[in-house]
């Protein structure tokens, strides 16, 4: 188990070396200029921007002097936030995003886990219709429409009472949590679902339930013994990668419900180019999302020992 | 596949006790979350407007980038710095300069002296100096410090060679005389240095403060000193600020309110709409498709000219079809900005651009373009056709090639552009290649002259008509079709350094014909913004120079 875990780790970091190569080299044929601005500047103040970002260094030197910087961990300054480090905005912004995320998770989870049993029990009956509904609209309507809508709702909810119930956006307490969190966990939610209602049915079916049943276990042992905990394996499956999707894919959420997460400085970093914060954020999120699928290959081994590597 | 009642049922009650436990499981997790969360983000749940602490609420659409305010360039910035800092000169709600940091000044050809007031103080006490006004522009112009304002520092003597690296940081000409006095030596007669004096850029920094933030300065709330009524209490990057009454600041005309709350960062209108409605921030702009509902709520809606022109520029280099007078003058007498506006962009607060001078410009006594009404505009396409047969021959071309139109990728930039291909191509029969590219792209693209025409806007640093009317000089590096006339090089000198405000302000009435007749551009329209306010707040004040909008002289009234 343990030659296993470092063996992908290893191949982890190799991983993510080679995402921040590619990164880099794409981010330096992007076209643009990162340094040109509204107002011209003159060439000995180019050349000074240059040599503090150091971009007068041929590309070469530059990407061995990024290695070097990584390889310690340090991305360097934002070019439009001059005053701040990309480590700095990283670990401020990143927990933001990491807490909005695990709760949208958590909601999508639970809920697709629920829907998803539920409509395998109700199968072809009107519980499964309306979920099922429910779940292709989840799953085709893009999160910013369902942003927009809900936050919408909430205005109209609080007028209701004519005062603030539940904050139309921002960003601290739990009521402000609530509905960006659902928001962005809906399409997962959706997705789970259905993933969970087709893992569940095909359970149904197979010869160790109906071993079970033929020597007489109660229906809910069966149901919590053998069919959830074989059912839900293909959900933890991708479970890991969409915790790193949703906690990496907020921006759209973060943006309407005015949230500091990190996934808009993310996306506003690829509009200006922002070089370092680019490479910095995606390298991070990179390595976030390698992270998550090891771990969850590990706890796929945990849940069904069959998996167990012995290698 | 046992779809035997019974058991469906068994199943779900034991799914639904399974969705208890969840539940409370989801509400410890939920709990655990919101402590974290507590530390990382801001707790500000704030009311529009609250009485009792007198303070209000309000919206940024960026986090201010970079606060130190000889580096800063951006809009965001330049709000939070006009509210917590002030310059020599600033501005009253009437967009009339009065006495700021200088209790009193006096401009020469030669130069100026300003007289520090000495109630006027920083906010840990101390008072402000001449000595911070001479550390800050010395910096701005080091050309170590890279600042890309740094020119609209050049009037000042050797401010430019400062700036290249020519000269020694100490021959610039600025001297503070005593703690109260500042002697600035100019370059060339600059009769319009108090305008300047207002800018972001000649705010003070003091220099013990500064060195001993250790290069970190402007980066945090405690890592600024500030001398305007308002100090930043707190900062929650990208999340919120605290602007609080300055106590230290002198004036009590100004800094009305005990807080200010930038409890939101967003630049989603739709968003800041909603917080609006939901009585969160005392204002938001509203955009073309919101003035039905806004009107149904029958808010008091305001609109006002943002000072940004936009244009049509032509790339003037040898070897472009655009470098042909003929060529451009078709191209002005085809189109109409009327229609644009009115017809195809359907924004209500535009306005339709009729020269380079936008309406809010002034003149010697009331608006520049009362006093010198811009040349007639008609469209006529017999005209432009004609033009356009000179042109041909003049170029010695079989048929034009197709004509590259540059433009930024936002959604109102491809309608104007996809209307001009439209109407060029039924007009005149010439092919316009539309080439969106995103802003950075759009900047390298135009430094370098790759394009025939680009959509281009201006707006303006300073309360003069200098800030748009040297755009074209032959030496301006925002000039970047090339544009190059000695007679608007000429006029542009005068303009500077006129010190008969009626000579100078002719040559700018000049500037405005020949930019016509010479078409260095095609006005489109200049930017306005629809907003409301929340109609307890009185005096709050929107810019067409410096702060975009300013509640330094807001104040909170029942009636």
């Amino acid at each position: 188990m343990i030659s296993y875990i470092v063996k992908r780790l290893f191949q982890g970091i190799l991983t993510v070396w080679f995402i921040a190569t590619a990164t880099f080299f794409a981010m330096h044929n992007v076209p643009g200029d990162p340094l040109l601005n509204d107002r011209a500047v003159s060439d000995a103040i180019r050349a000074n921007l240059e040599s503090k970002y150091g971009l007068d260094q041929p590309l070469g030197t530059q990407y061995l002097i990024y290695l070097k910087n990584l390889s310690q961990g340090d991305f360097g300054i934002s070019f439009t936030q001059e005053n701040r480090q990309v480590n700095d905005i990283i670990r401020e912004h990143f927990p933001i995003s990491a807490i909005l995320g695990i709760l949208a998770v958590v909601f999508a989870a639970t809920g697709g886990i629920l829907f998803g049993a539920l409509t395998a029990i109700y199968r072809n009956r009107l519980p499964d219709f309306i979920i099922m509904i429910l779940v292709i609209l989840g799953i085709s309507v893009p999160s910013f429409v369902i942003a927009a809508m809900s936050q919408l709702a909430l205005v109209s909810f609080n007028n209701l009472f004519g005062v603030t119930v539940i904050p139309v956006a921002g960003w601290g307490t739990i009521s402000h949590m609530l509905t960006p969190a659902l928001v962005l966990g809906l399409g997962t939610m959706a997705y789970l679902t259905r993933l969970m209602r087709s893992s569940m049915l095909e359970v149904v079916g197979s010869d160790y339930i109906r071993t079970a049943k033929s020597k007489g276990i109660p229906a809910t042992r069966i149901f919590t013994r053998h069919q959830i905990r074989n059912a839900i394996l293909p959900v933890v499956t991708v479970l890991g990668p969409s915790i790193a999707s949703i906690t990496t894919g907020g921006f759209v959420v973060e943006l309407v419900f005015a949230i500091p997460g990190l996934g808009r400085y993310f996306v506003q970093a690829v509009q200006q180019l922002d070089y370092t914060v680019i490479m910095g954020t995606t390298v991070f999120y990179g390595a976030f999302l390698v992270f998550m699928v090891i771990l969850v290959d590990i706890l796929y081994g945990l849940i069904d020992p069959r998996v167990r590597l012995e290698k | 596949m046992d779809t035997n009642k019974s058991y469906a049922a068994q199943v779900a009650r034991h799914l639904a006790i399974y969705a208890a436990g969840v539940l409370a499981v989801l509400v410890l997790v939920i709990y655990a979350l919101a402590f974290f969360a507590g530390s990382a983000g801001s707790s500000v749940n704030g009311n529009a407007i609250n009485i009792e602490r007198n303070s209000i609420t309000i919206a940024l659409s960026e986090e201010p980038p970079q606060l130190d305010s000889t580096r800063s360039t951006d809009a965001s910035s330049f709000i939070v710095l006009a509210h917590t800092m002030e310059g020599l000169i600033s501005y009253d709600n009437n967009d009339q300069l009065i006495p700021g940091v200088a209790a009193r000044w006096e401009i020469r050809d030669d130069g100026a002296t300003f007289w520090i007031r000495e109630e006027a103080k920083w906010s840990d006490g101390e008072p402000v100096t001449a000595h911070d006004f001479e550390f800050a522009w010395k910096r701005v112009l080091d050309p170590g410090t890279a600042a890309e304002y740094a020119f609209i520092l050049y009037p000042i003597k050797n401010a430019e060679a400062v700036n290249q690296g020519d000269l020694p940081k100490e021959m610039l000409g600025v001297r503070a005389l005593s703690d109260t006095i500042l002697e600035v030596d100019f370059e060339r007669p600059t009769p319009y240095f108090d305008k300047l004096a207002a800018f972001n850029t000649y705010f003070p920094v003091r220099e013990d403060f500064f060195e001993s933030t250790n290069g970190r300065y402007g980066a945090d709330a405690d890592m600024l000193l500030y001398n305007g009524p308002y100090v930043l209490k707190e900062w929650v990057h990208g999340a919120s600020m605290v602007w609080s009454k300055n106590p230290f600041y002198w004036n009590d005309e100004k800094g009305f309110l005990d807080e200010i709350v930038t409890a939101y960062i967003t630049n989603d209108v739709n968003a800041n709409l909603n917080l609006f409605k939901d009585g969160q921030i005392v204002q938001t702009g509203l955009s073309a498709p919101m003035l039905p509902t806004a009107m149904e709520s029958r808010w008091q809606i305001d609109r006002f000219m943002d000072g940004s022109l936009f244009f049509l520029e032509f790339n003037h280099r040898p070897g472009r079809v655009t470098e042909n007078l003929n060529f451009r003058k078709a191209l002005q007498l085809a189109q109409d900005p009327n229609e644009l506006v009115y017809k195809v962009l359907k924004e209500a607060s535009y306005l339709p651009a009729e020269s380079l001078f936008p309406v809010w410009i002034q003149g010697l006594e009331g608006a520049f373009r009362k006093e010198y009404p811009p040349p007639q505009h008609r469209m006529n396409i017999t005209k432009a056709r004609e033009h356009l047969e000179l042109a041909k021959a003049e170029l010695g071309l079989e048929a034009f090639p197709p004509i590259v139109l540059l433009t930024g990728d936002s959604s109102l930039s491809l309608l104007a552009a996809e209307y001009y291909q439209e109407l060029y191509k039924k007009n005149l029969g010439l092919d316009f290649r539309i080439d969106a590219q995103i802003f950075k792209q759009r900047l390298a693209k135009m430094t370098s002259g790759d394009f025939d025409i680009v959509m281009a806007g201006w707006g303006p640093d300073y309360f003069d008509a200098l800030t748009f009317g040297d755009l074209f000089a032959s030496w301006n590096l925002n000039n970047r079709g090339r544009y190059q006339s000695d007679t608007m090089d000429s006029l542009v000198r005068i303009a500077q350094s006129e010190l008969d405000p009626q000579k100078r302000m002719d040559s700018f009435g000049a500037i405005q014909e020949l930019i016509h007749e010479d078409v260095v551009i095609v006005p489109m329209y200049e930017r306005g913004v629809s907003f409301v306010v929340d109609s307890r707040l009185k005096g709050f004040k929107r810019r067409s120079v410096g702060p975009q909008v300013d509640y330094n002289y807001a104040y909170i009234s029942d009636q």
